[in-house]
């Protein structure tokens, strides 16, 4: 499984809010995001850190439903990912 | 093809052949067993008649007509067909009958056919043996990201062995890009295509004809899996190799089927013996495939009429699920898809949880989600789809499932959805 990008040293937009779901299993993740979206402002990013696989797919899926933006998802140095949302409404 | 129904059917449609080595009476004597007449004709076979049994892409119930044969074939079908005493040439007698039957139903010839012990082991011998014998034409193993396991796994081998695999993506529907597909097969050095008639998790019908065609211009082999449409719908054409699956069609587990085209360069990667054309290692499971052949002749037979009516079943539950449930994905080709299995996906809701849920209510469902998984990882189908993978519930109708076990489903399941995500503080 690879990142869909590489690290974002620099990249554009910084997260307004990190979730820590690092050890939480699908759809624990989700559920996180889905009720802490709505806490940051329009066009801002949130990251949602995890490393169950299940989030790699679900959380890009969850924002194809909800009509938010999946940015990228980034490899985090130990393990799981930092996986970057934008909110679109 | 004419369905028969005493239970001596298939010794007695060989037994013409059989030369006064035993006696038709004895035989019959002791295999005109009365079958087990089902309480309730609405349902195939299930444990508990309280449970509707939802999961034929695992396993289809045994078909009645494979039942009888069985019971008839343990008692004359036991011999070792490779001998030349009597019961031996009645064993062999009746095996080769079920080769013809399961050519004619797969449109094959009888020499073109093998026996193995289960369609796992059809797909790993037709993998490798067709990439062993083609290996002076290429290493390159040409095959999709949704395919069985047990492909991936073969091509695993072939990785390890010095071979090369490209694996070609699908799109959100779980169908392979057929322009991508066959561009791969007419890359320089490609010894083998490899591609499913339809997805075993999510249904959805691969465009096999399209990439026949690109196999027959470029001259490569295609290994079609049909393990989840054999005798429930028509086979594409222009494959050059088959496996399939006998327990998926409703006959008896332990027997698989290889056919390889005459014609196609084939080699056994495994240590070979006298067996089914030096093709499959090993003693004959006569009786089971003796079943296996009775249960795919009735299975076609029937498949017009009921592969229709359980296609519209599935039509039902992919209108109504997402009518009665909040926030779920339907899985898959609405259309183009093999009638007895639909997917889908409940957002904020465990996939384990809610199988244990359904089971507590009578239904036996499966799931691709990871917590459903020995390994804890989502089914690398609906990942390479880029579908929700938790929440997930695979339905799949075995023959005779009743449109009441369907309305009884679409009637349970919004209570469990909602009370599982109400348990887990989930507000919509």
């Amino acid at each position: 499984m690879t990142s869909s990008q590489a690290n974002p040293a620099g990249s554009a937009q910084s997260p307004a809010l990190t979730i820590d779901a690092l050890g939480k299993k699908c759809p624990i993740p989700i559920i996180m995001l889905a009720e802490q979206i709505n806490y940051v402002p329009l066009n801002a990013i949130v990251a949602v850190l995890a490393d169950d696989p299940a989030a790699f797919t679900d959380i890009p899926a969850w924002c194809r439903l909800k009509s938010h933006h999946h940015v990228a998802s980034y490899e985090l140095p130990e393990r799981g990912w930092s996986i970057h949302v934008r909110r679109n409404y | 093809m004419k369905p028969r129904s005493r239970s001596w059917a298939v010794v007695c449609s060989c037994s013409r052949f059989v030369v006064h080595s035993f006696t038709l009476g004895d035989t019959l004597a002791r295999t005109t067993v009365a079958p087990p007449r089902s309480p309730r004709p609405h349902r195939a076979w299930c444990d508990d008649w309280s449970v509707a049994y939802f999961d034929a892409a695992s396993t289809e119930p045994l078909h009645p007509q494979a039942r009888e044969a069985l019971i008839a074939a343990l008692d004359v079908g036991w011999a070792d067909p490779a001998r030349l005493y009597g019961s031996a040439r009645r064993a062999r007698m009746l095996l080769e009958q079920a080769r013809t039957e399961v050519a004619e139903a797969l449109g094959a010839r009888a020499d073109e056919v093998s026996f193995t012990s289960s369609g796992t082991q059809a797909v790993h011998l037709g993998v490798l043996g067709t990439l062993h014998g083609r290996r002076r034409s290429g290493r390159r193993l040409v095959t999709s990201a949704v395919e069985h396991s047990s492909v991936l796994h073969a091509a695993g081998i072939h990785e390890r062995d010095g071979g090369s695999v490209e694996t070609v993506g699908v799109g959100i529907t779980g169908a392979v890009g057929a322009g991508a597909f066959c561009e791969a097969v007419l890359a320089e050095g490609t010894a083998l295509a490899c591609l499913q008639s339809a997805n075993h998790e999510v249904g959805t019908v691969q465009p096999v004809a399209e990439v026949a065609a690109a196999c027959a211009e470029a001259g490569v082999p295609l290994l079609v899996d049909a393990a989840q449409t054999a005798g429930r719908m028509p086979l594409p054409g222009g494959w050059s190799v088959l496996a399939a699956s006998a327990h998926k069609w409703g006959g008896p587990a332990g027997v698989g089927v290889l056919v390889v085209r005459k014609g196609t360069r084939w080699r056994s990667p495994l240590p070979e013996d006298d067996r089914e054309r030096r093709r499959v290692p090993g003693f004959e499971n006569v009786p089971a495939i003796v079943a296996a052949a009775a249960a795919l002749r009735a299975t076609v037979a029937e498949s017009a009429v009921e592969s229709a009516r359980l296609f519209a079943l599935v039509d039902r539950v992919r209108t109504e699920v997402p009518r009665l449930v909040p926030e779920v994905e339907v899985i898959g080709d609405p259309v183009v898809r093999a009638p007895h299995i639909v997917t889908f996906s409940c957002l904020y809701v465990e996939g384990e949880a809610l199988l244990t849920e359904l089971d507590k209510a009578g239904f036996s469902v499966s799931s691709g989600s990871s917590c459903t998984a020995s390994t804890l990882r989502p089914s690398h189908v609906l990942e390479a789809m880029g579908v929700l993978t938790h929440g997930n519930v695979r339905v799949s109708l075995p023959r005779g499932t009743s449109a009441a076990d369907v309305d009884r489903f679409l009637t349970v399941l919004p209570g469990t959805v909602r009370r599982i995500r109400e348990e887990a503080g989930v507000k919509l």
